[in-house]
C-alpha cells in the first residue's frame, strides 16, 4: 500500500456574493421568459428548449468526459482546475429535467413520431425500428443514467480523496475513465442523432456524432476556462498556478476550435461535392433566406475569430484574451446547436425574439447556480491528490 | 596541438540546475557568443539565458501565407484561365473543393520552409559544417552531459576568467574546442569539374534508363505478351478470311437486336415526310422527354429552348427552338436533328433510343407550345 498524500496547503474563500446573485437572477428572468414561451408558442419553445436541453449537455458530459481525459492521459497541469470540471459536471442531474418539456413536446418537433407520415413513406418505414418513441425514449433514459453514474463514481472517489488521501482511489478512477470513454463515444454520437439529426428523418451524416462531440468538447472547456481563469486571477486556487498551465489550457481550446473546423468543413465538403439531393437539401435550408447569414457567421465566429484570438503564443497565458475566447466560443456552440436545430422550426428564417434569449439565460443561470452550489460543499482544489504537486510544478 | 585554432571554450556539467546556474551567469557577466547544449529541452533555460521570444513563428506565418496563396493560384491558374472545364455542374473556382489543397500547401510549405529558414540561419547552407561537430562535446551533450560553449568572438573572452566560472559551478570537463584542420581548409566543390561531370552522368543515366524502359524494354518479350494477344482486335485483318477484314459485317439481310438501322442519313427532307412520331402525348411520355431534354438539350440549348446556353460561351449559342422554321418543321425532321445533328451539333444517338428521342421531340413540342399557344388552347 502507497503512503496517503499529504495536502497542500489551501484556503477555501467564500465565493463572490455577486456570483450567486448573477446566477438566481439569470434563473429567475430566464425561468419567466421559459415558462411564458411555453404559453405562448409551445412548438417554437419546445424546439428552443432542445437547444437549451443539447447546450446543457454539452456542457455537462463534456466536463464529464474531460475528467476522465485526465485521469486517462495523466495529464498533470490541469489537476489543479479539476474540480471546476468536476462542479460544472453536475449539472447532468439536471438533464432529465430540462428534457422533460421537450419531451412531452415530442410529437410537434420530430416527424418521426407521426405514425401516419411514417408509414406513408418509405425510408422513413425502413428507419421505424430505430426512430420509434418507444425506443428513442430507452435510449434517452439510457444516456442520462450513464452520465450520472460515471459523474457519481469519478466524483466521489476524488471527493474522498480529500480527506483520506489514498492513492489507490487515482487508480481506482482511471480505471473507471477507460470504461467511461467508450461509452461516452457512443451515448453522445447517438444523443447527437437523437436529438439533433433525426429532426430532418431523411438526412444523414456519419461524421455527425464527431460533429457534435467537437462542440461538446469546446463548450465544456471554455465554460470551464472562463472559470478557472476568474477565480485563479482572484485568488481561489492555491498557489503555484503558473502561466504554463494556463497555455496548456489555452492550447486545448485552440486545438479543438481547429478540430471543429476540421470536422465542420469535412461534413460539408463531402456532401458539396458528392451533390446527392438526399443530403444536400439539409445544407440548402441552411443557405435560404435568413439562415445564409448565420451559416456564414458561424465560420467566422466558431472558427476564425477565436483561432485568431488564440493563435499567438502570449495569448494563450493572458488571462483576459484566455476569457474573450471563450466566451466567444461558448456562444459560438450556442448558435452552432441554433443552427442545427432551428432550421426545423421556421425554414426559410429564423425565429428571433424574446423567446430565443430567456433559454441561452436560463441555461448560464441553471450552470452557474450549479457551480455555486456544488463549491459550497466541496474544495476547489483536489488538495490530496497525488498528481496536485506535480500540476502545481508544471513549466512547459 | 598548437597549430591548431581554436573555436570555443567547452564545459560539460552533470545537472541541468547547473548549467541553468551557469547560464546565468555568463549572461551576467556579459558574454554574447555562447551557447547551451542539452540532451533535452531544459525548464527555465530561455529565462536563463534572458532569450526573446524566437521570431521562427513570423518565418512560419509568413511562408504558411505564401503557401496559401501559391494554392490560391495554382486552383485559380489550372481551373479558370488555362483549362477550365464544367466539373459535376459546379462553377469553374468550386472553392470548398480547392480548400483542402490550399491547407496542404499552407502546412506544407510553412513546415518545410519553416526548418529550412532554421538551417540557413545556423548553418549558412550549403554550407554543413560545424566545428562542434565530431567533438568530444558534442557525444556528451546527446547522451547525457549539459554542455556550454563560449566562442572565442566574443569580445569578453578570457581564457583564465572562463575557466574559472566553469569551475564555480561544478563543471566536470573543461576544455578548449578546436577548428578541425581540413574544415578550415575546406572549400565549396560544387564547381569542381569532378562534381558537375558526376551530376551530368546522373542525369545521362537516369534519362536513358527511362527512356529504355518506356520506349524499348516495354516491347520486348516477355513484357510484351500483355499487348500481343492471339486475337483479333478491330482494325486488324485476318487471313482465314477470303476479304482479308478481321471485322466482319453481320450476315446479309439481319439486324442485330434492338440495333434498327436509320434509313435517312443524310436525307432531312425524306426524313421529315417518312417519319411520324409513334408516341401518344402521355404524363409518362412527357416525363422521359422532359428528363432527357433537361439533361441533354439544356445544356445547350436551355431549360425552355430560348438558346440561352449554360455553357459559358464555350460552344457557340444554338438558335431558338421557338423560332417559326423550328415550329413548322415536323416531327420527323426534328427527330432527324437528334439523330444526326446538325452544325456543331453532335448526333445524340448513342445517348438516347428511339423511345427517348421521340419522348424529347414530344417535349419540345410542349415547350414551343407554351410560348405560341394556338387558338384552340384557349377553350
Amino acid at each position: 500500500m502507497s503512503e496517503p498524500v499529504n495536502p497542500v496547503e489551501y484556503t477555501k474563500k467564500e465565493l463572490p456574493a455577486s456570483m450567486s446573485k448573477i446566477a438566481t437572477a439569470l434563473i429567475a428572468i430566464g425561468l419567466i421568459g421559459v415558462i411564458l414561451a411555453y404559453l405562448f408558442d409551445t412548438t417554437r419553445a419546445s424546439f428552443n428548449g432542445l437547444v437549451m436541453l443539447m447546450f446543457v449537455t454539452s456542457i455537462g458530459a463534456g466536463s464529464v468526459f474531460l475528467i476522465a481525459i485526465e485521469y486517462l492521459g495523466g495529464a498533470v497541469w490541469s489537476t489543479p482546475f479539476r474540480r471546476v470540471s468536476e462542479f460544472l459536471g453536475a449539472v447532468v442531474f439536471l438533464l432529465p429535467l430540462l428534457a422533460l418539456p421537450v419531451y412531452l413536446n415530442l410529437h410537434s418537433i420530430f416527424e418521426w413520431t407521426h405514425l401516419e407520415v411514417v408509414e406513408a413513406d418509405k425510408i422513413l418505414s425502413g428507419k421505424s425500428a430505430y426512430l420509434n418513441p418507444t425506443f428513442f425514449t430507452v435510449r434517452v433514459i439510457i444516456f442520462f443514467s450513464i452520465w450520472i453514474l460515471f459523474y457519481l463514481i469519478l466524483t466521489r472517489n476524488s471527493k474522498k480523496q480529500d480527506s483520506n488521501g489514498d492513492q489507490n482511489l487515482t487508480k481506482i478512477n482511471i480505471k473507471v475513465s477507460a470504461i467511461f470513454i467508450p461509452f461516452f463515444g457512443l451515448t453522445l454520437t447517438f444523443a447527437a442523432i437523437d436529438w439533433i439529426m433525426s429532426l430532418e428523418p431523411h438526412w444523414f451524416s456519419t461524421i455527425f456524432g464527431v460533429y457534435y462531440f467537437s462542440g461538446t468538447m469546446l463548450a465544456a472547456l471554455s465554460f470551464a476556462t472562463i472559470l478557472i481563469v476568474y477565480l485563479n486571477e482572484k485568488g481561489y486556487f492555491v498557489k503555484g498556478i503558473s502561466k504554463d498551465n494556463y497555455y496548456s489550457l489555452g492550447a486545448l481550446l485552440f486545438a479543438f476550435v481547429n478540430f471543429w473546423a476540421y470536422i465542420a468543413f469535412s461534413q460539408f465538403l463531402l456532401i458539396w461535392y458528392a451533390n446527392l439531393p438526399e443530403e444536400t437539401f439539409w445544407y440548402l435550408a441552411r443557405w435560404d433566406g435568413a439562415w445564409k447569414y448565420v451559416t456564414i457567421s458561424t465560420i467566422f465566429i466558431h472558427f476564425l475569430l477565436p483561432y485568431i484570438v488564440l493563435a499567438p503564443q502570449p495569448a494563450k497565458k493572458d488571462p483576459k484574451r484566455l476569457i474573450v475566447a471563450s466566451v466567444i466560443i461558448l456562444f459560438a456552440h450556442f448558435l452552432d446547436i441554433f443552427w442545427l436545430v432551428m432550421p426545423t422550426f421556421g425554414k426559410e428564417s429564423f425565429a428571433f425574439g424574446w423567446i430565443e434569449i430567456a433559454f441561452p439565460i436560463l441555461a448560464v443561470g441553471l450552470i452557474l447556480f450549479v457551480f455555486v452550489f456544488k463549491y459550497k460543499s466541496e474544495n476547489l482544489v483536489p488538495i490530496r491528490d497525488p498528481k496536485l504537486k506535480r500540476g502545481l510544478n508544471f513549466r512547459l | 596541438m598548437s597549430d591548431k585554432t581554436i573555436f570555443a571554450y567547452s564545459a560539460l556539467f552533470d545537472s541541468p540546475d547547473d548549467i541553468i546556474h551557469a547560464a546565468e551567469e555568463v549572461k551576467k557577466q556579459g558574454f554574447e557568443k555562447y551557447d547551451v547544449n542539452t540532451p533535452y529541452p531544459v525548464h527555465g533555460m530561455d529565462d536563463a539565458m534572458k532569450l526573446s521570444p524566437s521570431k521562427l513563428g513570423y518565418v512560419a506565418l509568413f511562408f504558411g501565407l505564401s503557401g496559401m496563396l501559391a494554392a490560391i493560384i495554382l486552383t485559380y491558374f489550372t481551373s479558370v484561365v488555362d483549362y477550365p472545364q464544367v466539373i459535376g455542374g459546379k462553377p469553374f473556382y468550386a472553392f470548398p473543393g480547392y480548400v483542402p489543397v490550399m491547407f496542404e500547401l499552407t502546412v506544407l510549405s510553412a513546415a518545410v520552409l519553416t526548418v529550412a529558414t532554421m538551417l540557413l540561419i545556423f548553418f549558412k547552407l550549403p554550407n554543413n559544417r560545424h566545428p562542434l561537430h565530431d567533438t568530444n562535446y558534442m557525444k556528451a551533450v546527446s547522451s547525457d552531459k549539459y554542455g556550454l560553449y563560449i566562442e572565442i568572438e566574443d569580445e569578453k573572452y578570457d581564457e583564465a576568467v572562463i575557466k574559472s566560472l566553469f569551475e564555480r559551478f561544478n563543471a566536470k570537463v573543461i576544455e578548449p574546442i578546436y577548428y578541425d584542420d581540413t574544415e578550415v581548409e575546406h572549400k565549396n566543390r560544387i564547381f569542381e569539374p569532378k562534381f558537375i561531370i558526376g551530376l551530368v552522368l546522373i542525369a545521362v543515366i537516369t534519362s536513358g534508363t527511362t527512356y529504355f524502359t518506356l520506349n524499348k524494354l516495354m516491347f520486348m518479350i516477355p513484357f510484351s505478351w500483355m499487348m500481343d494477344q492471339d486475337k483479333i482486335v478491330p482494325q486488324e485483318s485476318y487471313e482465314l478470311f477470303a476479304d482479308g477484314f478481321g471485322m466482319r459485317n453481320p450476315v446479309e439481310g439481319t439486324i442485330a437486336r434492338g440495333q434498327l438501322p436509320y434509313e435517312y442519313y443524310q436525307k432531312p427532307e425524306e426524313a421529315a415526310v417518312a417519319l411520324i412520331n409513334p408516341l401518344f402525348p402521355t404524363a409518362e411520355n412527357f416525363a422521359l422527354g422532359k428528363k432527357k431534354y433537361d439533361i441533354y438539350c439544356s445544356p445547350c440549348h436551355g431549360y425552355h429552348g430560348e438558346g440561352d446556353s449554360r455553357m459559358r460561351g464555350q460552344f457557340p449559342n444554338p438558335p431558338s427552338l421557338h423560332s417559326e422554321k423550328v415550329r413548322d418543321w415536323t416531327d420527323g425532321r426534328i427527330y432527324h436533328v437528334i439523330t444526326e445533328g446538325q452544325n456543331v451539333m453532335p448526333s445524340y444517338s448513342t445517348q438516347l433510343s428511339r423511345e427517348e428521342k421521340w419522348a424529347t421531340v414530344l417535349y419540345i413540342r410542349a415547350l414551343q407550345r407554351s410560348l405560341n399557344a394556338k387558338e384552340s388552347d384557349l377553350e
